[in-house]
């Protein structure tokens, strides 16, 4: 398990008068203190962690916001925030001497301009509800997170959420123009608008992915699509991982870009079948869904191109999607492969690597090796068009010592992301979980400009502390150049 | 002629930035020097001439990958690009022509310090969306890494896409990694002709609101099109879309867009060879070149506030101007030598951001070239600048001023 920041006895001390400070700002039920009450806020999508937040204070207008964040400011006191809490990565796990700020009641869409293809939002606004909002004139929100229905625009923002179909649309850097921050001083800023590109340096880019370590969104301006006409999948087995991989190489080395492109293996295959039953063949090593969308024209002949494809790469099964149903039904098993796990062993534990897309029949190989090693199961699911690998790990939190095999299991598929040129999270976030992890991908130097960074914004270091950095330093101290000595080799410039 | 600096490598880069941090001089950075003359006029010590850093060190086409040194040729790259049907989807203009240089002297490290884009901007989005990962040195003469190779990761700070439109002032890039797509197989341009600003603008937006997947939308009043070649003197306003893809989608989604936009006008086409030029002219601002003497304006808004923006200026100052972008993005040439920066930040009121491209040196130095800051985000991007050049070193004062 990864450690915590020790809580700040002399903030601890300051409770009951900190929580009537905040009810000065917030008031009515805007601020929980009892236990009972927070157990909610306890933990995000990685429930393995645990936490009673000091304080949690749920803010309605962005002058609350700001006054809250200014408070803590002035009196030194840790903020954590917090969407719909569905991180895996334990981005909103709360600090035992941190308030909680949730901003779930920051849920309304405020604006929807179709003559410039934007919707403004709030950040407690769900990635479902953008879409919801605009699809009656035939609209969407185009990054699609599996937990869409949950998670909200602004947990989007501090995760740069993706989903299967960002091969083709973007991940949420892609499809955000503009947000409304507030910072940790109470200053309230904006960042983009409804218009392209930015004036100055590119902030969103640094904002989105942030994970709640810059400051608080409190409004998101998106772009939205035109629905495409249609859409059709193709359901392909293969009997190996390396047919279907060398499958997905060759779509995209023709020029095919699909909107969605997802691969399983079989324990994956095999456990969302029992659950879904959307006619998965089970004889199968590796099962790809390839959806196509546009206009029926192009689909139909991509259609036909990549079924050539994957015949030409030694499928064993081919199905292709008549109608909406049976389209749908292809994906049911793919969107239900998380709760499928879930349905044959107690406990599991969602990894996020992303790897190069050849690397991939050797990523499986050694995965295998590993499940063998720490005899735990493992299934895969796959954004197979960008490379981000889900594993997920089969363990028995029950069983001593099986959620920390899980853990160590977990920790050495990331490792083996990285060494194969991938990276530790595609999607999910570091948040607690890959925290420890980070030197794996950047030596000291990389991560101390990341501190930097975050220093511009956080001076004090107040804002969600202990996430995504393994060691916490002093701001101060990450500003100072060493000139040693006040010399250098070169007193002049050098000429090369 | 001020000192010139030219390192062979990365290491080189760091000594030289070191070295200068520790004596207080400040370094231009260039490439080629294809846009030398876009910013604030600054003074620095000596040029720091990053040319030699080049060369495409990988290019895996099935990845969609593709990873070069700052200082790469953009034509280099978009050859070898060529050879695998691939593109820069971002299609990042040519200042060239614009500047009344030699087309093709882009390097893909000034195309991304730059933030450049083409018309696809509306649908592929610019440098910085295709940016994947980053070798870097900075202000403290520090080699400092950051994403990756592939598209999605979310492993720490965006900084490769925040050094994207940075303008080499936070560090100096070395090795730059992205995301490269399949070029498509074919393209048409639909034309509307004798539309109002205002008409278009509402033809524009029908067409980006419709499925037929548009990549580029531009207007042209009757001045800028007549000086464009491939549309062959209209004597009217033009407005043109564009369509790209299989062969076969095409077809049906021209159909489907002239359909839609009958009701606005007269109807033309660009057929597939045709429409590569007029979409490379509107991309590079042909209209606008070799005109040294007038000052440039480039000004971002929302597509629907443009026309009125663009008739402000004209009333306090008069210019020529056409959209791209679905109106998103306003290209405004103004008469006589003068930026007449008050106009056009008296009519775009804040509502987007307006950038002075072309302007003598002299013009520069009176004027903001840059959009200004409020406050709060001018104090927030002083802090940026240092977290990353403590001592102001690179490219100092280039998009504002120090503090």
């Amino acid at each position: 398990m990864v450690a915590m920041p020790a809580p700040d006895r002399s903030v601890l001390d300051r409770r009951e008068k900190i929580v009537s400070a905040l009810r000065e700002i917030v008031p009515g039920e805007g601020v929980i203190a009892n236990d009972v009450a927070m157990r909610p806020y306890e933990s995000d999508g990685l429930t393995a962690y645990r936490q009673l937040p000091m304080v949690v204070v749920l803010p309605e207008t962005v002058e609350q916001v700001s006054k809250v964040l200014r408070y803590c400011y002035e009196n030194g006191i840790k903020v954590v925030p917090r969407g719909a809490g569905t991180s895996l990565s334990g981005g909103a796990l709360p600090l035992a001497d941190g308030v909680l700020l949730g901003l779930g009641k920051f849920n309304k869409v405020l604006e929807i301009d179709y003559a410039n293809r934007a919707v403004v939002a709030q950040p407690g606004v769900t990635n479902l509800g953008i879409t919801k909002a605009v699809e009656g004139k035939g609209f969407y929100y185009a990054p699609d997170p599996s937990s869409q229905i949950a998670c909200t625009i602004g947990g989007n923002v501090a995760e740069n959420s993706g989903g299967v179909h960002c091969l083709k649309y973007g991940l949420t850097t892609n499809n955000v123009l503009g947000v409304e921050m507030v910072l940790i001083t109470g200053e309230v800023v904006r960042f983009g608008s409804k218009y392209l590109d930015a004036e100055g340096y590119d902030f969103l880019s640094l904002i989105i992915g942030s994970e709640g370590l810059l400051g608080v969104v409190t409004e998101v301006t998106v772009r939205i699509l035109k629905k495409p006409e249609t859409a059709r999948a193709l359901l392909v087995g293969f009997p190996t991982s390396e047919a279907a991989g060398d499958c997905v190489a060759k779509i995209i080395g023709a020029g095919i870009i699909p909107g969605g492109m997802e691969m399983m293996d079989k324990p994956a295959i095999h456990a969302s079948e029992a659950f879904v039953k959307a006619g998965y063949p089970l004889d199968v090593e590796a099962l790809l869904i390839v959806e196509l969308d546009g206009p029926e024209a192009e689909v139909d002949h991509l259609i036909e191109r990549v079924s050539a494809i994957a015949k030409d790469c030694g499928s064993s099964t081919l199905r292709i999607s008549n109608n909406e149903e049976e389209r749908l039904k292809f994906w049911a098993g793919r969107k239900a492969a998380f709760p499928a796990v879930g349905r044959i062993s107690p406990d599991y534990y969602c990894m996020d690597g992303t790897i190069p897309r050849a690397k991939l029949p050797l990523v499986l190989a050694k995965m295998r090796e590993l499940s063998e090693k720490y005899g735990l199961l493992v299934a895969n699911v796959f954004h197979a068009g960008d490379g981000n690998l889900h594993p997920l790990i089969l363990y028995d939190a029950n069983k001593p010592g099986e959620l920390q095999r899980a853990e160590n299991f977990g920790n050495d598929i990331l490792r083996l992301c990285v060494e194969v040129g991938g990276v530790l999270t595609g999607e999910h976030g570091v948040g607690v979980e890959k925290r420890d992890l980070m030197p794996v991908m950047f030596n000291k130097i990389d991560l101390d400009q990341q501190l930097r960074v975050k220093c511009a914004f956080d001076d004090k270091g107040l804002l969600n502390p202990g996430k995504v950095f393994p060691e916490l330093h002093r701001c101060a101290e990450m500003g100072r150049m060493h000139v040693h000595g006040g010399k250098t080799a070169f007193p002049d410039l050098p000429r090369f | 002629m001020q000192d010139a600096i030219k390192p062979r490598d990365a290491r080189d880069v760091a000594e030289a930035i070191t070295s200068a941090a520790a004596n207080d001089k400040r370094l231009e950075l260039i490439g080629r020097g294809s846009k030398r003359e876009i910013g604030r006029a600054a003074q620095t010590d000596a040029t720091l001439d990053l040319s030699a850093i080049s060369g495409i060190t990988l290019y895996e086409a099935e990845e969609l990958v593709l990873s070069a040194r700052a200082a790469t040729p953009i034509s280099e790259i978009e050859h070898a690009l060529e050879e695998k049907k691939q593109e820069l989807a971002f299609e990042p203009m040519d200042y060239g022509p614009l500047l009344n240089k030699k087309p093709g002297e882009g390097t893909i490290g000034g195309a991304v310090a730059a933030g450049l884009s083409g018309p696809r901007r509306i649908k592929a989005g610019s440098a910085r969306d295709f940016m994947l990962g980053v070798s870097a040195v900075s202000g403290r003469g520090e080699i400092f890494k950051a994403g990756g190779r592939v598209v999605k990761n979310v492993t720490g700070y965006d900084l490769p896409r925040l050094l994207a439109g940075s303008w080499g002032t936070l560090a100096a890039m070395t090795d730059i990694t992205l995301k490269v797509l399949p070029r498509a197989e074919d393209c048409a341009t639909v034309l509307v002709f004798g539309l109002t600003d205002i008409r278009a603008n509402e033809a524009m937006s029908a067409a980006m609101g419709s499925s037929c997947e548009v990549s580029a939308a531009a207007h042209l009043p009757q001045w800028p099109a007549d000086n464009i070649a491939e549309l062959k003197f209209p004597g009217k306003a033009v407005t043109a879309l564009r369509l790209e893809g299989i062969s076969q989608s095409v077809a049906y989604r021209k159909m489907k867009l002239e359909e839609l936009l009958r009701p606005f006008g007269e109807l033309g086409a660009l057929d597939a060879s045709k429409s590569r030029a007029f979409w490379k002219n509107i991309r590079d601002v042909a209209p606008f070149a070799n005109r040294t003497e007038r000052p440039v304006w480039k000004i971002s808004t929302a597509p629907s506030l443009a026309p009125g923006i663009a008739a402000g200026i004209n009333t306090a100052a008069g210019a020529h101007y056409y959209y791209d972008w679905a109106g998103g993005l306003l290209w405004l040439e103004m008469p006589g030598d003068k930026p007449q920066e008050g106009a056009v930040r008296i009519a775009l009121a804040g509502r987007g951001h307006a950038t002075l491209i072309r302007a003598s040196a002299a013009a520069r130095a009176s004027a903001e070239v840059f959009e200004p800051l409020d406050p709060v985000r001018a104090a927030i991007s002083q802090r940026l600048k240092a977290s990353f050049d403590p001592k102001g070193v690179l490219n100092p004062g280039r998009i504002y001023a120090e503090a």
